[in-house]
């Protein structure tokens, strides 16, 4: 189970559920200012690890998975972003995506790659956006990369420079 | 050789060009005066001596142009070309595809030689002579794809097959309508094309899969597919698209007839046999809409479909905001006269257009 | 598009062919090796892929699917083997009794509905019988990628173990063989337990050891979309019936040994097919108007499509009541 967030919500749900799901369970959380560390820890999983960011966590994750047998249940909670790209470890070690349970909590922040500098931008809220990295504006396309594990931005003003609409925010 | 090839760029100075020759077997897409998004499979064994659709891999007078064109794309994005470890084998099986079509159908340009997997490969246009072993990437300067795709005009992607479904996994692709390979590698056949709009209405891509999934070994597919594009530019990808976008609005009522382009992709469908895959070679073709002019019938059928085309088609299609100027252009070579059926020029029998005055 | 579309052509493209060998390997099971006519290399195919055979029994035309189980890596000739079934409909006797070295024959292009998954970490195969076909040749293509790969072959008795000496000879500690007639079973759960993530596991025999093995899977928590299978139904005698062809305006009679494709093929009316075992999709017939009750037997309609009786597999499925109306 990998979660960040708001996700550990759903983790106290399912455990709540079936208790004995935890006495199996490897549990990665990263809590973004959360404070759900303590409540985790007192599911008693079978192992608990608390990562201070994504990128910190992830070659526990990926030691895990390579480590894994087959019949092995990945369950990832919390953003679109942390799932994203554990779901592409998930992936590269073997299991379809299909296999992979998610469950969105939290932030409807996106995560988005620029076409153009390839740079990703982190907890995209609005439409059209900056690109963190090049500074263009981008706008939101509806296409998402599994193996990036972001969503696509490209130039919204390139035939009509400067010419860029008030952002809105995303599902509104 | 037989085929005198052009010297000319696709960038800059776009000094690209087509012969008389090369006008007349174009691949005009419209079958009839409109035209509705379809899937159009055909079968591609061959077709009309000297049309696009002769051989398996068309190899005309702008091949070398455009090698030279897809080398400087590659190395200022070496991303444009991927692979994922599976795929190979299906290289490969590109490889040798390419080799033997090409070797067969141009015997005076291309040569291969094969002993057991020691194999030759001459390409005179390009003054290429490599002997490697087939199989054994360490023979070869590129991977398998690589290699042989930068000898072979048009965008490749080689799809698996699997769960009856296919995947987005290898790709050659520089000379694209406004889709990145280093996006959608590794994407289903739904995912890649999210991004079409009436698509999911219509249904259309559930049926075009199925037909893909069962393309089998020796019998190969084909259709068309067309957009429009300012200036004879073969990248027009997303990533670049901030640099190129502009140049659409460099469109007059002086300029569009050589600037404006109609450009259309020649897509064909091969199983692969060792690994199973597909390949799906998009083979681009432009012409200036004042070349197009030369053939009366295409000229008023031009019109008419760009006329008529649905505003979300042309908004896709990227045209939108250029129609208007685009309509005051070619409605000159169109005097109302009916147009025979069929794509082909009919040079001999359709009536030269009808001067107004 | 271009000026002449050519019609999609009934069945994959079509190869000559010598007969170069007929090697009976057991009471039931004869391997038939086959050499192109005009001397050239066949087409490569890739492992798992099958032929579909053609026999000219007496008039009448049989067609057969069965996997080629030489290595993918000699084209020089394609080799299969027939398990005789003598309660069949003759297609397997036919080869058996008739078939003779320098034969003539017309096999199809290969056709791969079972292939492998390349990305797989490590393939485990499970073989029933006859079912081993496949897998002699995706054991070849593996040995030469360097893969990792095991199987599972489990075989009535030790007289009719097709393969089995020559498998074990090879591949020591890979092959696993089980004899029915010792009570010897394939260990399913302890086999799947503890494979490394990115196994694919590919079955190959009867219907009920290809559901046992997918419902074991899924119960170990293994995803769908990591164990194939393939099974090619035989079309199966039954009542004979009446069909109306709409768009041919014929009407035709299905006899009690043929299919409902071959009716319609011997009426002269072409119908799309690849497999002819209810697996590829490619003869899904609509109907137009029903009066009685079909017979399913194919493994490609979902069972909407079963139950409200709006499309037809006629390679493999019969019908039984008053009318039946195709659009075909």
């Amino acid at each position: 189970m990998i979660a960040d967030a708001e996700g550990a919500e759903a983790i106290l749900e399912l455990a709540a559920q079936d208790p004995d799901l935890m006495t199996k369970s490897h549990i990665i959380f990263i809590p973004k200012g959360t404070n759900y560390t303590q409540a985790l820890r007192d599911l008693k999983p079978a192992q608990f690890y608390e990562g201070p960011s994504y990128e910190a966590a992830v070659q526990r994750i990926r030691h895990v998975l390579a480590e894994a047998k087959m019949g092995l249940q990945v369950y990832l909670t919390g953003t679109e972003g942390l799932m994203g790209q554990a779901q592409n470890e998930a992936m590269q070690a073997g299991i379809p995506h299909s296999a992979i349970q998610t469950e969105h909590r939290g932030s409807v922040a996106r995560r988005m790659q620029c076409v153009h500098c390839k740079g990703i931008t982190e907890d995209v809220i609005t439409d059209p956006f900056v690109c963190s990295h090049c500074g263009l504006n981008l706008f939101v396309r509806d296409h998402y990369s599994r193996r990036l594990a972001a969503y696509q931005g490209v130039c919204i003003d390139a035939e009509d420079p400067g010419n860029v609409p008030e952002p809105q925010e995303l599902y509104t | 050789m037989t085929i005198q090839f052009n010297e000319e760029t696709f960038r800059d100075d776009y000094s690209f060009h087509n012969s008389d020759w090369a006008i007349k077997r174009f691949p005009f897409p419209f079958h009839e005066d409109s035209y509705m998004y379809a899937v159009n499979m055909e079968q591609h064994r061959g077709g009309p001596e000297g049309s696009v659709y002769e051989k398996r891999f068309d190899v005309d007078e702008h091949y070398v142009s455009e090698m030279r064109d897809r080398a400087m794309v590659l190395a200022d994005d070496p991303l444009r070309c991927q692979s994922l470890p599976h795929m190979t084998l299906a290289g490969w099986d590109l490889l040798e595809l390419i080799m033997v079509s090409k070797s067969e159908d141009y015997p005076d340009l291309f040569e291969l030689h094969r002993n057991g997997n020691q194999w030759r490969w001459v390409n005179k246009p390009l003054g290429i002579d490599d002997t490697f072993t087939f199989l054994d990437e360490t023979t070869l300067p590129y991977g398998p794809m690589e290699y042989i795709t930068r000898q072979a005009q048009g965008d490749f992607c080689v799809l698996d097959q699997r769960d009856d479904m296919l995947w987005m996994d290898a790709g050659m692709v520089t000379t694209q309508a406004d889709w990145s390979l280093d996006f959608d590698i590794g994407m289903n056949f739904f995912e890649w094309h999210a991004p079409v709009p009436l698509a999911h209405e219509m249904g259309i891509f559930k049926r075009a899969l199925k037909f893909l999934l069962n393309i089998q070994q020796g019998a190969p597919a084909r259709r068309l597919n067309w957009t429009m594009t300012v200036n004879p530019l073969l990248d027009t990808s997303p990533e670049n698209y901030h640099k190129w976008g502009i140049q659409k609005t460099t469109l007059t009522p002086e300029n569009i007839g050589a600037k404006q382009h109609l450009r259309v992709e020649l897509q064909t469908f091969f199983r692969l046999p060792r690994s199973n895959a597909l390949v799906f070679p998009i083979r681009c073709y432009l012409c200036s809409f004042q070349d197009l002019m030369t053939m009366p019938k295409w000229g008023r059928r031009l019109h008419r479909v760009v006329r008529d085309l649905p505003e979300e088609l042309a908004t896709y299609k990227g045209f939108i905001d250029n129609r208007p100027m685009m309509l005051d252009y070619l409605s000159q070579f169109d005097d109302g006269l009916p147009t025979s059926r069929g794509v082909w020029p009919d040079l001999d029998t359709e009536p030269a257009l009808k001067k107004s005055s | 598009m271009s000026a002449a579309p050519q019609k999609a052509k009934a069945g994959a493209e079509k190869i000559d062919v010598t007969v170069s060998a007929v090697v009976p390997l057991n009471e039931l099971v004869t391997r038939f090796e086959f050499k192109a006519k005009d001397g050239r290399d066949l087409p490569t195919f890739s492992a798992g892929a099958h032929t579909v055979v053609q026999m000219n029994d007496q008039g009448r035309t049989r067609l057969n699917p069965y996997s080629i189980m030489s290595d993918p890596a000699d084209t020089s000739h394609y080799a299969i083997s027939v398990r005789r079934d003598d309660e069949g409909r003759g297609g397997s006797l036919f080869m058996h009794r008739n078939v003779k070295v320098g034969d003539e024959m017309t096999i199809t292009f290969p056709v791969n509905l079972f292939s492998l998954d390349l990305r797989a970490r490590k393939q485990v195969f499970i073989a029933g019988g006859i079912g081993i076909t496949p897998f002699m040749a995706m054991i070849a293509q593996m040995e030469r990628l360097g893969g990792q790969w095991e199987l599972h072959y489990s075989v009535r008795t030790e007289a009719l173990g097709t393969y089995v000496q020559e498998l074990s000879y090879k591949h020591p500690g890979k092959v696993h063989v089980y004899y029915d007639d010792q009570s010897q079973a394939i260990a399913l759960e302890d086999l799947l337990d503890g494979q490394p993530l990115g196994t694919n596991v590919y079955v190959c025999g009867p219907k009920g050891m290809i559901d046992w093995v997918h419902a074991t899977a899924s119960a170990a928590g293994w995803p769908d979309a990591n164990v194939h299978s393939e099974e090619f139904t035989k079309p199966q005698p039954g009542k004979p019936f009446q069909v109306r062809l709409c768009k041919s305006d014929k009407v035709i009679d299905v006899g009690e040994h043929e299919s409902l494709l071959e009716a319609i093929e011997r009426s002269g009316v072409e119908a799309p097919f690849l497999c002819r075992g209810g697996a590829c999709g490619q003869c899904e017939t609509d109907v137009v108007s029903f009066d009685g009750d079909f017979i399913h037997r194919d493994h490609w309609l979902d069972d909407d499509q079963h139950a409200n009786g709006s499309k037809i597999m006629p390679c493999v499925s019969r019908f039984v009541g008053k009318s039946l109306e195709l659009d075909r």
